[in-house]
């Protein structure tokens, strides 16, 4: 099952133009990511940051926290670091010494890489897909993308039922006895895996069919209208500078000084 | 659990910002291109179309097969869409789906989105349907060559676009060349299998029921040269510049120096090229350009060439579907 992170809420981030939430969000990352190296204590400020958005947006700062370890997988990418940069050995372990540099780089990407999954979560937590859509759109991404994407999003949960219906029917005729293996080899496993995949394109392919000619008869000409864009007030930039403030605050701060 | 780690969904903090800039402007120069040749070749139909197909990739993502131990393969599919819409359109559809992935699921991150489309749309897409169109070419319009070329396609564009992904975390100083190529490449050497495996079937089922669905692109396939050269190059280019990108080339020798391996070094038996060297590349990369020259030369011409080869007999066009003529 997919699920939208979107809850219904209220508070600041609730409340925040939804394009002024996105340039936010981009510039949170943006800022995580400029943090030097070595800027320890930029990562606390940060969070704190992060997590006080949270709390005005009557979100849980702990569910956040938590969250933000969604990407922490990955983390096996950078995980050869500590042993493989030249650097002053620290410890030794397991016959392979960590150096002081490897260890650094690599806790600060793991720490940016928690912090930035929260900024992103911060905007798909408070943000109904639509206003994102409408947000991106009066932000000039290309016309044709956001009609993609919106049909895309209509039709997200349609096609996944689908594809659980599919999954279900292959789990309940592929019952096990208790001493038998179920099932063929690879190759069935994955002709059977295709020609899911292949039934679940032509019911798409033909609701597309569908969905077009139901378009036309409601007198589509090739363009997807939408209302005009509210006009940015004042007050929703006022709303989002402060905590660009802060950010800058912190990065200025992280460049000038803890940078070493 | 393996499989995120496994997945090419580049997560933000692992790519740096200068690298993940590089991504961003390929992928906007590539999106405009596409909107360009979209606009022309399918028309207005076409974004209901698109965004279905979309959902139609995420929704097939789900759909999982047991591989062994405990993991499971999915569809990427990149080349699926490459082979039913054309490789424009492609690039139009993956960018949504990746986008919205991580927009909604950080299932990879914002700054970070520019490579991912890139490599998991893009390179893995065009790659694939050069491969495709090429073995096509040399088989006549066969069934046989279509899935010959799909398999063949799906399996070198999910490798490629592994190793495009190592290049740019190398690039980042996230991870050692030495350890994050070998790592990805091999591991997604495996996977490319399934993703191989899944497109032939999905094909399979797709023409069985719709065959007129594969004839209308077959027409497109058809003047395929460009996308050859065009897809053939990008492999080339990403198995060339590995060894180049590596920050921190010499990871594997540290860790060789602390353990006291280098002594246990020992002279290869042979050389295959004696004080070979070529300007600006370290010695040291040369054997693994060579070999990834070598493994993208094999795939292609090996499937070219069988081909050719069984196209010969099949190759009658009197056999061809009318839609496809």
């Amino acid at each position: 099952m997919i699920r939208e992170r979107y809850q219904a809420g209220d508070g600041y981030l609730y409340r925040l133009d939804a394009r002024v939430k996105v340039v936010l969000t981009l510039l949170l990352i943006v800022g995580v990511m400029l943090t030097p190296e070595r800027a320890w204590p930029a990562y606390p400020l940060l969070w704190a940051l992060l997590g006080s958005l949270a709390v005005i947006s009557r979100l849980s700062a702990w569910r956040l926290t938590r969250l933000g370890g969604l990407a922490l997988p990955f983390t096996l990418a950078a995980a050869a670091l500590p042993f493989t940069m030249p650097g002053h050995p620290l410890i030794a372990l397991a016959g392979l010494t960590v150096s002081d540099t490897g260890l650094a780089r690599f806790l600060s990407i793991l720490l940016k890489s928690w912090l930035a999954v929260q900024a992103a979560l911060l905007l798909a937590l408070t943000t109904p897909f639509t206003d994102l859509l409408w947000a991106l759109a009066s932000l000039h991404l290309p016309e044709t993308l956001i009609a993609i994407i919106g049909f895309m999003y209509r039709y997200l949960y349609t096609l996944s039922d689908e594809a659980q219906r599919l999954l279900r029917a292959r789990a309940s005729r592929s019952a096990r006895l208790p001493d038998q293996r179920a099932g063929g080899g690879l190759i069935w496993r994955a002709r059977s895996a295709g020609g899911m995949v292949g039934s679940l394109f032509l019911r798409s392919y033909e609701r597309s069919e569908r969905v077009y000619a139901a378009m036309l008869s409601r007198g589509y000409a090739g363009r997807i209208r939408s209302l005009d864009p509210l006009p940015l007030t004042g007050k929703a930039l006022l709303d989002g500078a402060l905590p660009i403030c802060v950010l800058i605050l912190i990065e200025s701060a992280a460049l000038l000084w803890w940078a070493k | 659990m393996l499989i995120p780690v496994l997945a090419m969904h580049i997560p933000d903090g692992f790519l740096s910002l200068p690298v993940a800039a590089v991504g961003w402007l390929l992928l906007i120069i590539l999106i405009g291109i596409a909107l360009r040749q979209t606009r022309r070749q399918l028309g207005e139909r076409q974004i209901p179309l698109m965004g279905i197909l979309a959902a139609f990739v995420f929704a097939a993502q789900m759909i999982n097969f047991p591989v062994a131990g405990g993991t499971s393969g999915h569809l990427l599919g990149a080349l699926l869409i490459a082979v039913l819409l054309g490789p424009w359109a492609t690039v139009l559809v993956m960018t949504c789906v990746i986008g919205v992935q991580g927009l909604l699921f950080q299932d990879g991150g914002l700054t970070a989105l520019g490579f991912n489309v890139v490599n998991m749309g893009i390179i893995s897409g065009f790659v694939g349907y050069a491969v495709y169109t090429l073995v096509r070419r040399g088989m006549g319009r066969t069934f046989r060559g279509q899935w010959i070329g799909a398999a063949l396609g799906a399996w070198l564009g999910v490798v490629i676009a592994s190793a495009a992904c190592a290049l740019e975390l190398a690039a980042s100083g996230t991870s050692p060349l030495s350890i994050a190529f070998p790592a990805m490449v091999g591991v997604h050497a495996l996977i490319g299998v399934g993703e191989a495996l899944i497109t032939v079937a999905a094909l399979t089922f797709i023409r069985r029921t719709r065959p007129d669905l594969l004839g209308t692109t077959a027409t497109v396939a058809a003047k395929g040269w460009g996308w050859i050269a065009a897809g053939l190059l990008i492999a080339l280019a990403i198995t060339f510049a590995s060894p180049l990108a590596d920050r921190n080339p010499d990871g594997l020798d540290r860790v060789a120096t602390d353990h006291g391996f280098v002594s246990l070094e020992q002279a290869p038996p042979y050389k295959l090229l004696p004080n070979y060297t070529v300007p600006f590349i370290p010695e040291a990369g040369v054997t693994t350009i060579a070999a990834g020259i070598i493994g993208v030369l094999v795939v292609a011409g090996a499937g070219y060439g069988v081909a050719r080869v069984a196209g010969r007999k099949a190759d009658d066009p009197a056999k061809l579907p009318a839609s496809e003529g």
